[in-house]
């Protein structure tokens, strides 16, 4: 799924900040990579560089065979559009959308037709149990079930990859358990390639493997996948 | 999810987008409301200029004089042709016209039927040259003794410098515009149509006061052929500073007296209004060819009055204050939406994110913008709907003061153009009702002030309406690229790290 090689991000300016350093990392399809470190020390940087948010100083990102640093902006965002999701720490709703139309949203670059958006949406919404709450505007949701949409709106596409950027970073410790096995339960349903940024070790260790980032160097300090058949 | 998305928007800034509203509502209600006066100004003042129908003259039409002629020789061939015998005494009134070649009066009924003229008159401006001398004996020097001005004798011979003046045949039966129509009368009476076959005379009080004349005198008119004739001084008259007229006679006598019968050598016209001048003045250049084609100054800039300081300040100050007052709610929007973008950059850089395009992010933040622009057109238009029915309804009469009424001698009493009469005068050169329609009972006697007064409507047309909509949209478009050019620099990583 993912290879980097060499990638590093340097963010310039009067005081320039080394974000990465020289990362190496192969993801294989299906893996739940989990990246643990310090605040400041390169785990969201990392995450938008494999998301294809932003782009590495130099190094290569590779997703399946493709090097996301030499496409363009809209290969980039139609790479996104279709196999990327992404979860926020802080959500990242719309405000002024229901919780079915913040997942529509994600349907919207595919040109799904409006009748399939709102019934799919739906159906994702149903399957994290919110599926009585579609008409519900962000600030009518808990912060747990404003989570869920997240979730909803991140998978209702269909996406090879699942990216989370500190999902259980604004919820309390009950509702961080719900996320967490909410999100392994999908990843084991639906063969997601799926790596989560957190700082917390009880949601790092549900992970295969843990990367730990330190001052913009990355290090596997788990690997809990089953050995390669012989 | 496009107009969900921009209704729920605008929903939730609804102050922002109201203040964004009235602000282009004010200015495209401004621009319709000057538009509208500016409208009705213009009309009013059209109105007014109709009535005047030219008054006075617009275009003369003027014709070079040929070689050799209009002058005179003084005849001092004795019989035989050679010089005359000394002692002879030579007396001569000669009338003749030297400024300007002649013009047939057919030209002018030609000109009078022409597209956009109201009256065309022909005149005779002549030069009444006297001359009174004794031949002297010729030394073998030749030449004459003495040389010095006024009389001069000596025992070869005498002679009086020559007496000149000028005289104007007027044509009586369109006198409302020509030489006599500016003049006031000071003393006696003017010409009437009735003396077209007359000798009688008006004078310039100029020209009585030099030669002592009054009411009841009589002066010299010279012919052609150097004899007199007397014609009687029924009027003195006050010309106009600039005038060359001395004295005025009916036209048929004068064309009698200069042997130019059937003959003008002026055309005065007068346009139906002031905005045909030019196009008038390209016809009789056609009609005319080798005539010298002069208009007057421009007939608006001759209406005072509050008529024409309102039609300045509807042009001039009202122009600029809604031009002002437009920018200044372009400016807002500008400003407001791209407050707006800024506070919404997490939300922008999210759906980026999701896999939206710039365009479709630019897309949404133009439709907002439009939309808000066309809410304020809409507003803009009740606005200056309301406003031109209020300067309709609360707008004080204004008054034009014309600048040229005809003067008291005008031959059959001073009056101003017009009186509704589609044609108002008649043909011309000619007498009352030859070849027109309306005749000259279309001209009102001037029994007031020369005064006109006109109630100020604010028209909208739907022209208008439809600038101030599309003035509105610009509006919006031009808020919605500044904020559009925001969002799409928007870079996701950058934007889903700012603090929300």
């Amino acid at each position: 799924m993912y290879k980097l090689t060499e990638v590093t991000k340097t963010y310039g300016g009067r005081n320039a900040v080394s974000a990465l350093r020289g990362v190496n990392l192969s993801i294989a399809d299906g893996e739940w990579l989990a990246i643990q470190g310090r605040t400041g020390h390169g785990k969201s940087t990392l995450l938008q560089i494999l998301g294809g948010l932003d782009r590495p100083t130099s190094g290569v990102v590779e997703l399946d065979g493709q090097d996301l640093a030499q496409l363009s902006e809209a290969e980039v965002t139609a790479i996104r559009a279709k196999s990327i999701g992404f979860i926020f720490q802080t959500f990242n709703l719309i405000p002024t959308l229901s919780a079915q139309e913040n997942v529509e949203a994600a349907l919207v670059p595919l040109a799904v037709p409006a009748s399939e958006r709102r019934d799919r949406a739906a159906r994702a919404l149903t399957q994290v149990g919110l599926g009585e709450r579609l008409r519900h505007l962000p600030s009518e949701l808990s912060g747990g079930q404003q989570q869920r949409v997240a979730i909803a709106r991140a998978l209702v596409k269909e996406p090879t990859v699942l990216l989370a950027d500190e999902p259980t970073g604004n919820v309390d410790e009950e509702t961080r358990d719900e996320i967490i096995a909410l999100l392994e339960k999908l990843w084991r349903e639906l063969g997601l390639t799926m790596i989560l940024v957190t700082h917390d070790t009880p949601v790092a260790r549900r992970a295969e493997r843990i990367g730990v980032i330190r001052k913009g160097k990355l290090t596997i300090s788990q690997d809990r996948r089953p050995a390669p058949a012989a | 999810m496009f107009l969900t998305y921009l209704r729920r928007e605008l929903r939730r800034r609804a102050r922002q987008a109201i203040l964004i509203a009235i602000g282009l509502a004010v200015g495209v209600g401004l621009v319709i409301t000057v538009t509208a006066a500016s409208a009705g100004v213009r009309n009013a003042q059209a109105a007014v200029l109709h009535s005047l129908y030219g008054v006075g003259t617009d275009i003369t039409v003027t014709q070079a004089p040929t070689a050799g002629s209009g002058g005179f020789g003084f005849g001092f061939r004795g019989r035989g042709g050679g010089r005359p015998a000394a002692g002879t005494k030579i007396s001569f009134n000669r009338l003749s016209s030297r400024e300007y070649g002649p013009i047939a009066a057919t030209s002018v009924a030609a000109i009078g039927r022409l597209r956009g003229v109201a009256a065309a008159t022909g005149a005779l401006t002549l030069t009444d040259t006297k001359v009174s001398l004794t031949i002297p004996s010729f030394s073998s020097g030749g030449g004459f003794a003495g040389g010095d001005s006024g009389n001069a004798s000596g025992g070869r011979g005498s002679f009086k410098l020559p007496d000149n003046f000028s005289i104007a045949g007027v044509d009586l039966s369109t006198g409302a515009i020509g030489p006599l129509a500016s003049a006031r009368l000071t003393s006696g009476r003017t010409l009437a149509v009735s003396d077209a076959s007359s000798d009688v005379a008006v004078v310039s009080s100029d020209y009585a006061a030099q030669n002592k004349l009054k009411v009841g005198s009589a002066i010299s008119v010279g012919n052609s052929a150097g004899k007199s004739t007397s014609f009687s001084v029924v009027g003195i008259v006050s010309a106009p500073s600039g005038s060359a007229n001395d004295v005025y006679i009916p036209l048929a006598r004068a064309q009698a007296q200069a042997g130019l019968v059937g003959q003008v050598n002026t055309v005065y016209v007068a346009a139906d209004s002031a905005t045909q001048i030019a196009s008038v003045r390209k016809e009789i250049s056609a009609l005319l060819p080798k005539a010298t084609v002069t208009t007057a100054s421009s007939l608006a800039s001759q209406v005072s009055g509050s008529l024409a300081s309102a039609s300045s300040l509807a042009t001039k100050l009202g122009r600029w204050l809604a031009i002002a007052v437009l920018a200044a709610a372009f400016a807002l929007a500008c400003l407001l939406t791209m407050s707006a973008v800024s506070r919404r950059v997490r939300e922008f850089g999210t759906l980026k994110a999701l896999g939206w395009r710039s365009r479709r992010v630019v897309g949404q933040v133009m439709g907002e913008a439009v939309a808000i622009g066309i809410a304020g057109g809409v507003v803009g238009i009740g606005l200056g709907l309301a406003g031109a029915a209020l300067v309709s309804k609360l707008a004080p009469p204004l008054t034009a003061s014309l600048g040229q009424a005809t003067g008291s001698a005008t031959p059959g009493g001073a009056r101003i153009f017009g009186g509704g009469q589609p044609g108002g005068f008649s043909g011309a050169g000619g007498f009352p009702g030859a070849g027109g329609s309306g005749g000259f009972g279309a001209f009102r006697r001037l029994a007031a002030s020369p005064t006109v007064t006109v109630h100020l409507a604010a028209p909208v047309t739907v022209n208008v309406i439809v600038v101030a909509v599309l003035l509105a949209i610009v509006g919006g478009l031009l808020a919605g690229a500044f904020g559009s050019w925001r969002a799409a620099r928007l870079r996701p990583a950058a934007a889903l790290t700012r603090v929300a």
